[in-house]
């Protein structure tokens, strides 16, 4: 019998809200399906749209016939990028990544060339799905098919297919050889320098160098992308989305259809999930296109081939990893080399990547060099911490080889060189408050590193994991109601309890209960800009400005108490408990009015208060995490079982733990994924062969065990509730911690994921099975 | 456009709808009759977002035709909960954390129902074995598992 987590608060005691452990809000519409996600969206004279997608990996488009589709009873309207006005120069900022316009109209649907399999070339939309579905066959697209190329090595190669005949390579660092004036698929070059890296290996007792590959992996979200649109006769467009962020839609939707933002209405509905994968747009300007044309309103849903085909998975990796160390393990250089396939256009994290590789160490001489690759695959997005788990991989199964090379506990070698603050991390900045020695420390002191081992063929590995989180900004706005609550109105959309973490904010800012505080997502055009709800931003960002509402709304009331109480407003204050004291009566008697008491009185007294704010943050409260893992492998069959899982984590605080374990719960299941089970499966024609959950492997209940949580509270001084973001860094460490165990159980250093059966197989037999 | 006429009992009320001969039973469940608890995650049995119980069986819907439940008793996530407070499943799942999204959720509830119904104590073991024909994304499965048997230990004890 499993027991439950205990409902305790943690150790940090001075709050009243903040480490409790409510029930969200939108919980009881999501346990009786009543919870209105974007393929709920009904509206009267809908149509129901199909996407037709690429069938070859890079194709040159000829001809797309689409009279026969039209004609078919039903048909109300099909698209292609012809109906697209000429994008605007620039590019648009989501949050996790940045969009250029003419790359993305290209992506939504192809026009000269279709340069994946998957690749979207047409849509129509019909008065149900099956006519949708008939109409599709009737699309008449001649291709000529194009040599390909899928893998990143191969795609820098002189003798490679060229995606783009306009690419050359932008280089991005002083030192950074130039290249020569031809068509590349070598995007960018991004070099990150300190100290001499020469004279740092000179002064090393001991040097390893590996190389390394990850896999393309998908978020692998269980809503498919949907969207519905309305395009009024007034030339106004209303958008119903599943998205991280409907302002980025919005923005999206305007640039590429030449609208201005005021008349792009966006509606985040609730979101199936999205890691990163429901930042950039497929489906909005099509739905919109096709809305426009037919005059009705059209919901596109795509179909979980759609999604792992032609949405945005991350980067297939490359990576180069040299570390020197003394005897006694002090690190004297790291050299990383990092190529990212982009997928079909420029624009990796690559660059995120470069700057976490080595964050969790003080090394006086790094070097990280970055390339951005275009392949015939699908344009990669983020995907929690994007691009540090392929990075930090590398550095991990290198300082674990180091470590055991060296003689020393693979932990105490991490404490010896771990970043601190004041240290300088890669960029050559100084690091502010972070925990990462406290991540190592509760690793070393945890049961389970002390446990034995037991039976045959079993390992336990550990790494550290490293990521930025954001800030940027979020708006929202708070009015008081005389039942003595508050509505908290919010633009970051909910994937998983922000709105509780939120309202949870307000109410310690306000000294009431959390049931006191009523939050409420709305539409673009009834909160202010708030950036997308990823990049571990939302609690971090939505919550200084819930910090913020409510520390305008004590100031009102405190205005209010000495309009009722007829005393000059500096003797009145505001508690913490929620409580507004004034002087003495002329009675002695303390004059004393709490929220709820003085909410009531609001109307009499001035009227309701209504208040709004936003902040724009570019601090971050970086975060460090630390795994260990068990796992038992069978020799039989290739089969890895995770015996047991520990995840330490510097959480700043923990606004709501129980919301903070089941993010840290989330990214090592899908870190595990990574490790053993996931990968998109290219055949030699260039074409995804596993385009369903049943091929490409997500775990299920039986690949995971219990993971255990070991939350380390450092505040982030730059919160005023000490928030750091926590959902990204831990999808960093596994793949480090499991490519460790797995060598502990069978003497074997995989140097890429997933450390899959066959894989695994093909090592133990002899003559490679 | 051929459409035929379904009758069947749906949450324990008779209902009866029109349906496209193609219309799988989610299909017909979320475009015909109007309950959008049952979700669409991969329309191809790999997901269990769409889990309904067909007769006291667990199915997905995505693979039962509509023209199939002629004459079914078919009980669906809008089924669980009483008129006024939720089942002990739906609780537990929330008190518990169990969900993120929420887009598995009906089909985890759906498939844990029909878990409790016939076999009130499980292991854990049992349960992931049973539920690992659902696929959650957000939690890890470590609350969901955990809920299942803390609702299993409520439910012996009321």
């Amino acid at each position: 019998m499993v027991a439950t987590p205990e409902k305790q608060t943690p150790a940090n005691k001075q709050y009243r809200v903040i480490g409790t452990r409510p029930l969200r809000p939108d919980g009881t519409d999501k346990v009786t399906g009543r919870a209105a996600y974007g393929a709920d969206v009904k509206l009267e004279g809908l149509l129901y749209g199909q996407v037709l997608r690429s069938p070859h990996a890079h194709a040159r488009i000829k001809s797309i016939n689409t009279k026969k589709a039209e004609a078919l009873p039903g048909v109300k309207a099909v698209v292609t990028a012809q109906d697209f006005p000429p994008p605007p120069p620039g590019s648009i900022n989501l949050g996790e990544s940045t969009a250029n316009f003419q790359f993305l109209k290209d992506n939504l649907l192809a026009s000269t060339k279709a340069l994946y399999h998957g690749h979207a070339v047409a849509a129509v939309a019909a008065v149900d799905l099956h006519t949708a579905e008939d109409a599709l066959a009737l699309i008449e697209v001649q291709y000529e098919p194009l040599p390909h190329v899928v893998d990143v090595r191969e795609a820098m190669l002189d003798s490679a297919p060229v995606l783009h005949d306009s690419l050359r390579t932008q280089i991005r660092a002083a030192g950074i050889a130039p290249r020569p004036d031809r068509p590349t698929n070598v995007a960018s070059h991004m070099r990150l320098q300190k100290g001499e890296i020469e004279k740092g290996f000179a002064e090393a007792d001991v040097v390893i160098e590996r190389e390394f590959e990850t896999s393309m992996f998908h978020q692998g979200y269980i809503e498919p992308h949907t969207s519905t649109a309305y395009w009024n006769k007034d030339g106004e467009v209303s958008i119903w989305t599943s998205s991280q962020g409907p302002f980025g839609v919005r923005g999206q939707v305007a640039a590429l259809l030449q609208l201005p933002v005021s008349k792009v209405h966006v509606t985040p509905m609730e979101i199936g999930g999205g890691f990163g994968g429901k930042i950039p747009t497929y489906l909005d300007p099509i739905t919109a296109l096709l809305s426009r044309k037919s005059g009705r309103p059209v919901k596109v849903a795509m179909t979980r081939e759609a999604v792992f085909e032609g949405t945005g998975p991350t980067s297939a990796t490359f990576s180069r990893v040299k570390i020197g160390a003394k005897k006694d393990g002090t690190l004297t250089a790291a050299q990383v080399y990092l190529a990212y396939g982009a997928g079909a256009f420029p624009g990796s994290s690559v660059g995120a990547g470069a700057m976490c590789a080595l964050a969790p160490y003080v090394i006086p001489n790094t070097q990280i060099d970055g390339l951005d690759v275009v392949v015939n695959r699908p344009k990669t997005e983020a995907y929690r911490a994007p691009g540090a788990p392929a990075a930090e991989f590398g550095v991990e199964a290198v300082m674990n080889e180091l470590a055991e090379r060296l003689d020393i506990d693979p932990l105490e070698l991490r404490l010896k060189n771990i970043a601190s603050e004041g240290a300088l991390n890669a960029s050559g900045q100084p690091w502010g408050k972070i925990g990462a020695r406290e991540v190592v420390m509760a690793m070393k002191e945890h049961q389970h590193y002390n446990s034995e081992l037991q039976g045959e063929h079993v390992g336990r590995g550990v790494a550290l994991g490293f990521w930025f989180n954001g800030g940027m900004e979020s708006a929202s706005s708070a009015k008081t109601n005389d039942d003595g609550t508050v509505s908290l109105i919010l633009g970051s959309v909910d994937i998983g309890g922000s709105r509780a973490s939120l309202a949870m904010q307000l109410a310690e800012t306000l000294g009431v209960p959390y049931e006191a505080v009523k939050p409420k997502v709305v539409d673009t055009d009834s909160v202010g800009f708030t950036m997308v709800t990823g990049g571990s931003r939302t609690t971090f960002a939505g919550g200084w400005v819930a910090y913020e509402l409510g520390v305008q709304i004590r100031g009102k009331l405190v205005e209010r108490a000495a309009r009722i109480w007829e005393v000059p407003v500096d003797q009145v204050s505001y508690g913490d408990d929620g409580v507004i004291r004034g002087p003495k009566d002329a009675e002695g008697k303390e004059r004393k009015l709490a929220f709820t008491e003085i909410a009531g009185q609001l109307a009499r007294t001035g009227g309701q208060i209504a208040v709004s704010a936003s902040v724009s943050k570019n601090t971050q409260g970086a975060a460090f995490a630390g795994h260990i893992v068990d796992l038992k492998v069978d020799t039989a069959t290739g089969k890895v079982d995770v015996l047991r899982y520990t995840a330490v984590q510097d959480v700043g605080t923990a606004i709501h733990p129980s919301y903070v374990e089941g993010q840290i719960h989330g990214a090592v299941a899908q870190g595990i994924g990574m490790a053993l089970l996931e990968e998109y499966v290219y055949g030699a024609d260039g074409r995804l062969q596993n385009a369903s959950f049943l091929d490409y492997r997500m775990p299920t209940t039986l690949d995971v065990p219990m993971i255990e949580t070991v939350l380390v509270e450092v505040p982030n001084p730059g919160h005023p509730y000490g928030v750091r973001g926590v959902g990204e860094v831990p999808i960093v460490p596994p793949q480090g911690a499991i490519q460790a165990a797995v060598y502990d159980a069978i003497g074997v250093r995989f140097q890429h994921t997933p450390m899959s059966p066959r894989v695994i197989l093909d090592e133990l037999l002899p003559d490679g099975g | 456009m051929s459409h035929i006429v379904i009758n069947t009992t749906i949450n324990g009320e008779a209902t009866e709808f029109l349906a496209d001969e193609r219309d799988s039973l989610l299909e017909a469940l979320r475009e015909r009759v109007g309950l959008t608890g049952a979700k669409e995650g991969c329309n191809n049995g790999n997901c269990g977002a769409c889990a309904v119980i067909l007769d006291g069986r667990l199915v997905n819907s995505c693979c039962v035709m509509a023209a199939e439940i002629e004459g079914s008793q078919i009980t669906t996530v809008e089924g669980l909960a009483q008129r006024d407070h939720l089942s002990p499943l739906q609780q537990t799942f929330l008190e518990d954390a169990a969900l993120q999204c929420g887009i598995c959720t009906p089909g985890f509830l759906v498939a844990s129902h029909a878990l409790l119904a016939q076999n009130p104590d499980p292991t854990e073991h049992e349960v992931r074995f049973w539920l690992a024909g659902n696929l959650c994304r957000c939690t890890g499965y470590d609350k969901i598992v955990r809920a299942v048997l803390h609702t299993a230990e409520q439910m012996r004890k009321a």
